[in-house]
């Protein structure tokens, strides 16, 4: 008994060294290929968007496997609780009422701030209740979905109003984007995301645990409720603090765990965590990587992950549909 | 032992419990029976806490299981449900380990994996050790779940409806299994049966319950007659002595 057990242990390591080795490869890759010019700013520039790119990658997987765990549903991602169409929404309103010369102007902190407490506040508010009462994860999602659509229909009304410019200025605000990375606001997200993914790792037998579902998480000691709730409040944060930093990447997350799962293939959130973190590293760094170089366009990484994700995700739900 | 005391609960409406006071003394197996509906599940699941209780009060060994910490009462008390869906796709040895999640919270020790391994020969799981549970039969994952709840290793054991889908062999296995524990090592073992005479045979008491409330208690002898018997389920049945054993004879 003890032999299968560690040789699957084994191999599930194994795929993760592999895992880790290939985003090394891709890592320098990126940072290297085609330097030219000015060496020195180059690299900075570069490494500005890589870590970028592992921040928002290890960020989005994590909270995605946390969120599909909480929920009991593997086919699901925290984008369904409403928080990138607020976000999309907020930088509409800005635009709107500062102008996209105004909406420029504004302090990248302050901004980053800004976006990252009214995200978690909107999470907090619809979470809350269920350290109250009798919880009901269906109508908190319910309600996020309903919330969703509110906010992108208030963002249609309001991009309508805007004149080309402004739209103009919007777009590049709310399509994921690397190019542009602000240093201290990489401290910011960086700090959450440590925080989050900290807090996560050591949460991951739990994690195991609450998988099993809700009663037997219950009869095995979690304490159902207060972990969940706290758990949404980590995903919250972690996909607030992505977001406000590059964009909405809403089906990065879903892409990269699937894809995670195939490779490892266990649910065993001590190897699925670390596991979704590198693929939606590789895929991230290896996506610029090529978008950069061999399409030799300036164009957003964000369209094309979403583009990818979402043919994935229909792949997943035919897969799915025949087993 | 269990303290129930003036437990009711009412559910989309509809009243499933009322007014429930019971006593389950410490040591021993203790058998509920009663028709379908008629509430077994629910009481189960409010003394393992799975479900918030609405009125009244519940303790084990002391503790009230609304405000004791969930962790401290899993060391204590284990529960199987009637049909606990496993969501996550997990070999038999998995799932079984988790049932001692709440002694070693994350890192198994060598302990545990003595612990499992015994559980898994107890109930004739090694060969199915590698598999996964969505590919084993239906008794052969009651037996899995039914070693996972053995493996938590508590005192008290809280069991729904286990036979189900088990061939007479394992059966008879479990309830012997269920008899020695209680015997050896002093465990209460609350089980609810649907055969009346696996209850007649292996339980020191029985609880019949009907419509939400406890319509009758005490020892086997006592309620395995066939007046009471007859007032629970609603048709006449013999109560025969064979070989000194109660049994019931209700097919005729
Ligand atoms: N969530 C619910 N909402 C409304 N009614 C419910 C709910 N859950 C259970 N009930 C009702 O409560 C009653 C008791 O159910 P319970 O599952 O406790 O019965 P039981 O004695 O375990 O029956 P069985 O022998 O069939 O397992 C049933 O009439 C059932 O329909
Ligand atoms: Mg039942």
């Amino acid at each position: 008994m003890t032999d299968v057990v560690i040789q699957r242990v084994m191999r599930h390591e194994g795929r993760l060294v592999m895992m880790a080795a290939v985003a090394m490869l891709v890592g320098v890759a990126f940072m290297t290929i085609g330097l030219r010019g000015n060496l020195a700013f180059v690299i900075e520039l570069r490494a500005a968007r890589l870590a970028a790119m592992v921040l928002v990658g290890v960020a989005v997987a994590v909270s995605t496997v946390v969120f599909q765990t909480v929920c009991a549903n593997r086919i699901i991602t925290p984008s369904i609780m409403g928080l990138d169409a607020l976000y999309v929404f907020c930088q509409t309103a800005l635009v709107f009422a500062l102008s996209g010369f105004g909406f420029a102007g504004i302090d990248p902190r302050l901004h980053f701030l800004g976006n990252f407490t009214v995200m978690t506040s909107l999470a907090l508010a619809l979470f809350l209740p269920m350290l109250r009462r009798r919880f009901d994860l269906t109508l908190m999602l319910l309600t996020g979905v309903v919330l969703g659509v509110l906010f992108r229909s208030l963002t249609t009304l309001l991009a309508r109003l805007l004149d080309p410019n402004d739209f103009a200025v919007l777009q590049g605000a709310v399509f994921a984007s690397f190019n542009t990375v602000e240093p201290d606001l990489l401290l910011l997200a960086g700090v959450i995301t440590v925080a989050g993914v900290a807090i996560a790792w050591r949460a991951r037998h739990i994690l195991d645990v609450l998988s099993l579902g809700t009663d037997t998480a219950i009869g095995l000691g979690v304490a159902w409720r207060g972990t969940a709730a706290g758990l949404l409040v980590l995903v919250a944060a972690l996909v607030s603090a992505s977001t406000a930093l590059v964009g909405p990447m809403a089906f990065l997350g879903l892409l990269v765990v699937s894809l995670a799962e195939r490779i490892v293939g266990t649910n065993r959130h001590a190897i699925l965590l670390p596991a979704a973190a590198l693929t939606a590293i590789i895929v991230l760094v290896g996506g610029q990587t090529v978008l950069q170089h061999a399409l030799g366009g300036e164009g957003s990484l964000g369209i094309v992950v979403e583009f990818v994700g979402g043919i994935v995700f229909l792949a997943i739900l035919f897969a799915g549909g025949r087993r | 032992m269990i303290e129930i005391a003036g437990v009711s609960l009412a559910l989309g409406g509809s009243r499933i419990l009322d007014n429930v006071s019971l006593t389950v003394p410490k040591g021993g197996v203790t058998a509920l029976v009663g028709p379908n509906g008629a509430g077994k599940s629910s009481l189960l699941s409010l003394i393992a806490r799975l479900r918030p209780l609405q009125s009244g009060r519940i303790t084990v060994d002391g503790l009230p299981v609304d405000t004791t910490p969930s962790r401290q009462l899993a060391k204590i008390m284990a529960i199987l449900r009637q049909d606990p869906g496993v969501a996550s796709r997990l070999r038999v040895v998995e799932l079984v380990g988790f049932g001692r999640f709440p002694h070693h919270r994350g890192r198994l020790t060598a302990k545990d994996h003595e612990i499992i391994a015994a559980s898994l020969e107890q109930f004739d799981l090694s060969d199915l050790t590698p598999r996964f549970i969505d590919t084993l039969s239906g008794g052969q994952r009651q037996r899995a779940l039914v070693a996972m709840t053995f493996c938590q290793g508590t005192d008290y054991i809280l069991l729904d409806e286990p036979l189900n889908n088990l061939d007479m062999f394992h059966a008879r296995n479990l309830m012997r299994t269920l008899r020695r524990i209680a015997d050896e090592h002093g465990k209460t073992v609350l089980i609810v049966l649907h055969d009346i005479n696996h209850a007649a045979s292996y339980a020191d008491r029985i609880v019949a319950m009907k419509d939400g409330a406890v319509v009758a208690s005490g020892q086997t002898a006592d309620v395995i007659r066939p007046d009471i018997l007859e007032s629970i389920f609603g048709f006449s049945m013999r109560v025969e002595h064979i070989d000194g054993r109660l049994t019931v004879l209700h097919h005729a």
